[in-house]
């Protein structure tokens, strides 16, 4: 149902017939491919998930370390971002109440479904872990809950990259190395940032490194990612995706910078540099996300690079129109 | 390594049917779009209107969830000539009797085509649609072809954007996704698919894949003997990147023309690379916490 | 041509498309390029309205170049005959001898056979004065001693024979002329008459399709006439692989046309008596048929019809009650009854299984007539625009009128389906299949059958015990049918056996021959004769083809006998060798003394030898020849030249359609001369291109189907998902006439006539192209393509193309032009309301049109 062209013939077009050149590489401009049926849930989820994920292993490294007011935040934070990320999760499905259908079976072939798996297990650890930390009670459940909260909250903050990367969608899936970083940065860079705004300035130092780190590794990766898409890249220059793009960026920049500065004296600098921060990674999610209906969108997209491989096979004297694995990771 | 969710024959044992599906040869389908009514009604498809779209006499626009059989409609502006009427079998014959009677040309002008043709879900050997679908409500059948299951669909809709072909949707009225389900029902009762039988041409032909292929290259020499330069055929190779289809085409001009990708490759084929890259990125994150916490001062 | 195959018969377009792979050339000509020519292997596009010239392009092509078949021709067709001194063509006036021009129609006593009574060739020998020239009822009407033309000249040499005023009549469609009315470049025509010359002979056969691309203009007769003469040249009649296919439309339209349904025939062709035969059906016999050929027994025919409508009460004494049947008084053809609606004359109106709202010439004429009916009677599967006219139509719309000021009682009743009755439908091929009823029709709904059933019992039950004597016919009538199933249906197949025929043993007929004059024998209809053979419904017969001959004679039964190829004789040379062995079909086994074939049965007496040749004074079938095919003519011969039963010339020839761009290329005479119209002021028609007035409405547009609907929508607008597939009215035009008139692709336009305006979505596309035509200079002339499915009801609505149209009729059939018209056309949607009469009266005044 998405794609229709509601009743009006694509603009333009001067004739139902086709002139030789221009429009002859598509099908009426028409998408080859089906745009994702996602709705907004789903890169706040990311956003979410990446929070939480990477809260929840802060929290338990500065657990470790004795910083326990910012590990009581963490928890916190880790919880209520993976309290939202299911119901954000659940409430995108077309059949909600099917939910429980994700762990009917265990696929490594499908991201969601490991995912899923993973979201539940880290979700009920982080749980118990939080709940130990803010009442003191379950404390030997909460044991062996904390560090597998913690590693469990690494993957969610991951995998989504994959997830949207074992799409058809050009964008994502040829940006599959990177998109998990760029998401682990930017979770870390929300984790930080989350933590820095919630935590007083003395106890939240390791929030503003990890905040700082997150940020500076979200700006390489997002120009390693562009830089190997190449003109695959075009939604990131423009269009709502890339309105969202230069606002990541200029967020992520303006506040990795107070971050690295005000943000280590002044609560009000750091309150305003955490979310700074916090903006600059929803923002990039949602970037990708909206890159990926631009790309999904334009047949150009998908029938360019599949018609340079064909032509390059040809001239490689390559069968007709084999494919392969190589073709793709080349 | 390739993972991938194994079923057909596997898992049925002696329960596995012969792999079946469509031989679709668009150089003879004539556009009566009596498939897509017939799919429709047999399997209690909803209307889906699209309005006038001035796509020549497609209206429908493509498969989606309320459309599992799509009929595209392209005119095309041609010079004459041998390739100018590729898509007539008689194109050397009639050459050859202008020649010999010295007439000259005998369309005035630039030529024109108009190509029909058919399309459905391609029932992927490797599915990048059931790959990915968390819930297993895709799944390979007995005849080796690809069916969702609609009591076990959440509508995640993880399988839409997998699709190299943009065959599913969601449907809004019910949070499911559908596609062509090559008939499943029918199969079972040994009858042949709605839309086979109700094409008059025969454009549309069922059967076992393996009977099919061979059919295929034999049709498809013909047509280029007779001087359709560009007769192909599309997703007929187990070597291409969907391992070959269950439902492959005889194709008078590039795929693209018909809105179908050139080369289209089996979404999760690289799942590794991405599980690799996860991992990576994992362990970096994991890093970058303890950098972060262990490694200032205070 | 005049056929869009593809679109129209898809499922027999199967066969095409197989022959085609077996090696057949594939030409569709049609002013568009369509789904059938996407097929072919050459599109000719040609202006609508012009196939005559076109086809007599191709005669004389095969003419002057010596392409015919010779043999066939001088034995099988009339060419050798010798026609009356009288005769003279059209030459430049393009009038033949007879014209009586106060009238309108020709007396048609001068192109008879030399040697004949002049009012023998009438073929509508019983018309009154008034009705002249309005009724015709084919070839019937012919006498000829033992079958024999008088005067023949087997050289074909004679300037007076069919073959010699043949050449001369054609020697007129050059190429050049033909690219000139057309707008079609020579080389195609040539193309396609080289292609059919190559394709015809002993070794090769090739067939004509056509529909109402040809059928729908008034001279739509003519033009089949054309492709009979070239098929009969080349000899490709009663030959496997060769005819003329007359695509038929409704599913049953042919089945309904046998039956029939048509006012002026009977069952099997036989004409409806005219008041000049009185109550002596030896005068309607003597006045109808021919003494020779299968006509020659027309009495047994006509007296076993009479034996079963009204059984007992037709005796020797009565005359088997001929007097009971209704007789013509005058054109009661569609057109003319509506008209007669609007004076008031017609007060009441049954409709079933038509809409003629929306699928006939001049909606808002149809809807005046409907509006001025005491009672109306629709009877159909949803509501139709038919049913719907007294609230909802353009009038009502532009406040012309209201409903309240429209005083017919309408009755709308539901009718069963297809799906929900037993029944046959007869094909193409004259093939009857029966079909078997799926489903019961729900609620009150109910067949046609039943409807008429229970019409008759309650007008008896009205009529009981009446003895005015114009209440005997319907009294007397068998009316006894059993009824089954839960709402008591008459059972189909008892009707079928009445159509059969009994002997007076109550054994079932077997075929027509065995029909009897002396009401020994009864038969619903003669040409289905032995349908129900050996008390078996035949028709029922469905073994798969592949589990037999390529004949398949187990499918189905076709009329008359189960031929499946008419005039099969043909198939043999004179001495009944086969004319190849490639296309052997039926011939004469010499030691068997007997026709034998294939597998399909002899269109022919099975033992009569080839070179039997009747005796003086010999009738019937004994008056045919060996070698002479075509029985159903009274000479047995396969007419190049029509002495008989055409009211608007013996020959074919090029006339504009009523409403054309241009003038008559040829004759003086510009329009069909024949041709009826209605001047009246709901039937305005637009001044011809050449006069004052005509540069108004400067393109030519013609109007047709798509396979996704069907003819008025009543069976394809209620089905959503056809719906989908073609959800909007739109027009066709080419990329020059949107550029020259400012219409965008996928927007609006408005096409205009004197009639009205009418809007639709534009498709801009190639498939239609300018054509070149016209003399001193040629000029481009646009073509518009409408379909005309859409109405104000049902799921998708849309403007009717039948809004545009006028009345204007071949007067042989009284079909109407729809194929060819002209308008105006311009970019928008069309005003609303008032504002929509205001537009329509200034291009009346444009065009000079008193509104
Ligand atoms: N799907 C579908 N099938 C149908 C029907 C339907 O409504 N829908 N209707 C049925 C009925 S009732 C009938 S009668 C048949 C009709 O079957 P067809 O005759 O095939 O139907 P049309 O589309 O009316 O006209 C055929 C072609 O004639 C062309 N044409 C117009 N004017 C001229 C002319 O002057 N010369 C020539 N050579 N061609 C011309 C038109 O461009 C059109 O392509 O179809 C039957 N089959
Ligand atoms: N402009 C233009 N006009 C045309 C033509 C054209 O080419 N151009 N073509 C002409 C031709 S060839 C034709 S045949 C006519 C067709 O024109 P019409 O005959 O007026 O229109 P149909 O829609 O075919 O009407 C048939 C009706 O019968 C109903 N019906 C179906 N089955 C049954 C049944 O079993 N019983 C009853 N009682 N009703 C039933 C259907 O629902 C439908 O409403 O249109 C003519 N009009
Ligand atoms: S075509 Fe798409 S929906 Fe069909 S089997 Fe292949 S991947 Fe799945
Ligand atoms: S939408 Fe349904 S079929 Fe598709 S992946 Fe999700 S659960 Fe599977
Ligand atoms: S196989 Fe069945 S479900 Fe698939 S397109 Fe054909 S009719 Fe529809
Ligand atoms: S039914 Fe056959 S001929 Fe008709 S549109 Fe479909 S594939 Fe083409
Ligand atoms: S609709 Fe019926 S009559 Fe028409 S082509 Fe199809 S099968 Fe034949
Ligand atoms: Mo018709």
């Amino acid at each position: 149902m998405t794609g229709g062209s509601g009743g009006r013939p694509d603009g333009g077009r001067r004739s139902a017939t086709r002139e030789e050149g221009a429009t002859r590489r598509s099908y009426y401009g028409q998408p080859v491919i089906k745009q994702p049926v996602w709705a907004p849930e789903i890169p706040w989820y990311f956003f979410m998930g990446g929070l939480g994920g990477a809260s929840g292993g802060l929290a338990y490294l500065a657990g470790l370390r004795g910083s326990e007011l910012l590990a009581r935040r963490s928890w916190t934070i880790a919880l209520a971002a993976l309290t939202i990320s299911p119901v954000l999760l659940i409430k995108d499905l077309g059949r909600p109440e099917r939910f429980l259908n994700m762990l009917r079976m265990f696929k490594v072939t499908s991201p969601m479904s490991v995912g899923s798996w993973v979201l539940a297990a880290s979700g009920t650890t982080t749980a118990l872990a939080a709940l130990n930390s803010l009442t003191g009670r379950l404390s030997r459940l909460s044991r062996a809950g904390r560090p597998a909260a913690a590693a469990l909250g690494l993957p969610l903050a991951t995998y989504t990259g994959a997830l949207i990367a074992q799409t058809a969608v050009p964008v994502w899936h040829e940006a599959r190395r990177e998109l998990p970083a760029l998401f682990a940065a930017g979770a870390a860079t929300s984790a930080g940032a989350a933590a820095t705004v919630a935590t007083p300035v003395a106890d939240a130092a390791p929030a503003r490194r990890l905040a700082l780190l997150g940020a500076v590794a979200e700006l390489v990766l997002a120009r390693v990612m562009e830089r190997r898409l190449g003109e695959l890249a075009e939604p990131y220059h423009g269009g709502p995706s890339g309105a969202l793009s230069t606002a990541a960026r200029g967020s992520t920049a303006a506040g990795a910078l107070l971050v690295a500065t005000r943000a280590r004296r002044s609560r009000g600098a750091a309150i305003v540099a955490g979310s700074l921060l916090l903006t600059g990674a929803a923002c990039e999610r949602w970037s990708v996300f909206k890159a990926g209906f631009a790309s999904a969108s334009d047949p150009r997209y998908t029938i360019d690079p599949q018609r340079g491989r064909v032509t390059k096979r040809r001239a490689s004297g390559g069968a007709g129109v084999a494919a392969g694995e190589a073709a793709t990771d080349a | 390594m390739k993972l991938e969710t194994h079923a057909w024959p596997g898992s049925y044992g002696a329960e596995a049917k012969p792999r079946v599906g469509f031989f679709t040869d668009t150089s003879i389908c004539i556009g009566c779009k009596a498939c897509e009514v017939a799919c429709k009604e047999w399997n209690h498809v909803p209307e889906s209107s699209e309005g006038f779209t001035g796509h020549s006499y497609d209206n429908t626009v493509a498969l989606d969830a309320d459309t599992w059989r799509h009929v595209a409609f392209i005119e095309q502006r041609k010079e004459v000539g041998v390739d100018g009427a590729a898509s007539l079998a008689q194109s050397a014959s009639l050459d050859q009797l202008i020649d010999e009677t010295g007439l000259g040309t005998y369309q005035e002008g630039d030529g024109l085509r108009w190509l029909m043709a058919s399309d459905v879900c391609k029932h992927c050997t490797h599915a990048a649609c059931l790959e990915v679908c968390p819930t297993g409500a895709l799944f390979r059948t007995e005849f080796g072809t690809v069916v969702v299951q609609e009591d076990v669909c959440n509508g995640c809709g993880y399988c839409v954007p997998a699709c190299p072909f943009g065959v599913l949707d969601r449907r809004e009225e019910d949070g499911r996704v559908w596609k062509c389900t090559l008939c499943y029902d029918r199969l079972k009762d040994d009858r042949e698919p709605a839309c086979a039988q109700a094409c008059p041409t025969h454009s549309i032909q069922f059967g076992e894949l393996s009977e099919l292929r061979e059919r295929a290259q034999v049709r498809v020499e013909t047509l280029r003997d007779a001087g359709a330069e560009k007769a192909q055929l599309y997703l007929h190779d187990s070597d291409d990147g969907i391992g070959g289809a269950g439902a492959f085409f005889l194709l008078l001009d590039d795929p693209e023309v018909y809105g179908l990708p050139p080369d289209p490759v089996d979404t999760t084929h690289d799942i590794g690379t991405s599980w690799k890259a996860v991992g990576a990125a994992t362990a970096g994150l994991g890093l970058t916490l303890a950098a972060a916490v262990f490694g200032g001062r205070r | 041509m005049g056929s869009n195959m593809a679109e129209q018969h898809p499922v027999g377009f199967q066969w095409v498309v197989e022959a085609k792979e077996r090696g057949a050339s594939v030409m569709h000509v049609d002013p568009r390029f369509t789904r059938t020519s996407a097929m072919a292997d050459l599109h000719v596009p040609l202006r609508a309205g012009t196939d005559i010239a076109f086809l007599g392009g191709v005669i004389n092509y095969i003419l002057s170049g010596g392409r015919e078949f010779t043999e066939y021709v001088r034995h099988y067709t009339n060419a050798r005959v010798i026609i009356k001194d009288e005769f003279r063509d059209v030459d430049e006036l393009g009038l033949f001898s007879g014209w009586m021009p106060e009238d309108g129609v020709y007396d048609v006593s001068s192109w008879g056979y030399k040697g004949t009574q002049g009012e023998l060739t009438a073929g509508k020998k019983e018309q009154t004065g008034d009705v002249s020239g309005d009724q015709a009822h084919g070839a019937h009407g012919m006498k000829l001693e033992h079958g024999e033309p008088p005067e023949q000249d087997w050289t074909l040499e004679h300037p007076n024979c069919v073959f010699q005023i043949l050449k001369r009549h054609f020697a007129r469609y050059t190429p050049e002329v033909v690219e000139r009315i057309c707008g079609v470049p020579r080389e195609q025509m040539l193309h396609v008459a080289e292609t059919l010359c190559r394709n015809s002979g002993r070794e090769r056969t090739g067939a004509v399709c056509y529909a109402v691309g040809w059928t729908q203009h008034t001279h739509g007769v003519q033009n089949i006439r054309a492709a009979a003469i070239i098929q009969l040249l080349l000899g490709n009649i009663g030959r496997p692989g060769g005819g003329i296919l007359a695509l038929r439309g409704h599913a049953n339209i042919q089945g309904s046309t046998d039956i029939p349904t048509l006012y002026d025939i009977l069952p099997g062709y036989i004409p409806m008596p005219h008041p000049t035969s009185e109550d002596d059906l030896d005068r309607f016999v003597e006045l109808n048929g021919p003494d020779t050929g299968v006509w020659g027994s027309l009495k047994s025919y006509t007296v076993s019809m009479l034996k079963a409508w009204w059984g007992e009460a037709a005796t020797p004494a009565n005359n088997f009650a001929y007097s009971y049947l209704p007789r013509i008084d005058g054109d009661h053809s569609h057109y003319p009854m509506m008209l007669r609606m609007i004076d008031r004359e017609t007060k009441g109106f049954i409709v079933i299984g038509q809409n003629p709202v929306v699928g006939s010439a001049n909606s808002s004429l149809q809807r005046k007539a409907l509006a001025n009916l005491d009672w109306l009677v629709v009877r159909d599967t949803s509501e139709i625009e038919t049913a719907a006219f007294w609230y909802d139509s353009p009038e009502i719309e532009t406040g012309k009128t209201r409903p309240e000021e429209i005083g017919t009682e309408v009755f709308f009743m539901p009718a069963a389906a297809y799906t929900e009755k037993d029944g046959t439908f007869t094909n193409t091929q004259r093939l009857l299949q029966w079909r078997f009823k799926a489903v019961e029709p729900p609620w009150d709904c109910r067949s046609d059958l039943w409807f008429t059933h229970q019409l008759g019992k309650r007008v008896r039950e009205k009529l009981a015990g009446s003895d005015d004597p114009k209440d005997r016919p319907i009294l007397d009538l068998t009316w006894d049918y059993p009824t089954q199933g839960p709402q008591k249906e008459p059972d189909a197949e008892t009707i079928m056996q009445e159509v059969n025929g009994r002997h007076a043993d109550g054994r079932f007929i077997s075929k027509y021959q065995e029909l009897k004059d002396d009401g020994s024998t009864t038969c619903g209809s003669w040409i289905h004769a032995g349908i129900y053979a050996d008390g078996v419904n035949q028709a029922a017969r469905k073994r798969p083809g592949s589990e037999q001959s390529w004949i398949a004679p187990e499918w189905g039964w076709a009329w008359p006998a189960d031929r499946r190829i008419l005039y099969n004789r043909a198939s043999a040379d004179p001495a009944g060798k086969p004319w190849s062995e490639r296309k052997r079909y039926i011939w004469w086994d010499s030691d068997k003394r007997a026709w034998t074939g294939v597998g399909d049965n002899p269109d022919f007496e099975p033992d009569k030898d080839p070179g039997y040749e009747p005796p003086e004074g010999a009738k019937g079938m004994a008056a045919i020849s060996g070698s002479s095919p075509f029985i159903v003519h009274p000479d047995g011969l396969g007419w190049l030249f029509s002495p008989s039963g055409l009211v608007d010339g013996p020959l074919p020839t090029h006339y504009e359609p009523h409403e054309s761009p241009i003038d008559n290329l040829l004759y003086r005479e510009r329009s069909n001369p024949t041709r009826q119209t209605f001047e009246r002021p709901e039937n305005p028609y637009n001044p011809p291109g050449v006069e004052p007035g005509g540069e108004v409405f400067p393109f030519v547009f013609t109007t047709y189907r798509l396979t996704e609907h069907h003819t008025a929508g009543g069976m394809s607008r209620s089905v959503p998902f056809l719906n989908e597939l073609q959800p909007e009215m739109f027009c066709e035009v080419s990329p020059e006439l949107a550029a020259e008139r400012g219409l965008e692709h996928g927007g609006w336009a408005m096409i205009a006539t004197t009639r009205t305006v009418i809007e639709a979505r534009v498709l801009v596309t190639d498939r239609l192209r300018p054509l070149r035509i016209g003399s001193d200079p040629p000029r481009t002339v646009h073509q518009v393509g409408l379909p005309y499915h859409w109405g104000r009801k049902g799921l998708v609505t849309g403007d009717s193309a039948n809004e545009l149209l006028p009345l204007v009729l071949d007067r042989n059939v009284h079909i109407s032009e729809y194929k060819a018209a002209t308008c105006d056309i311009r970019p928008g949607r069309r005003p609303r309301g008032p504002a929509l009469r205001e537009l329509v009266a200034e291009y009346r005044r444009r065009a000079g049109v008193s509104s």
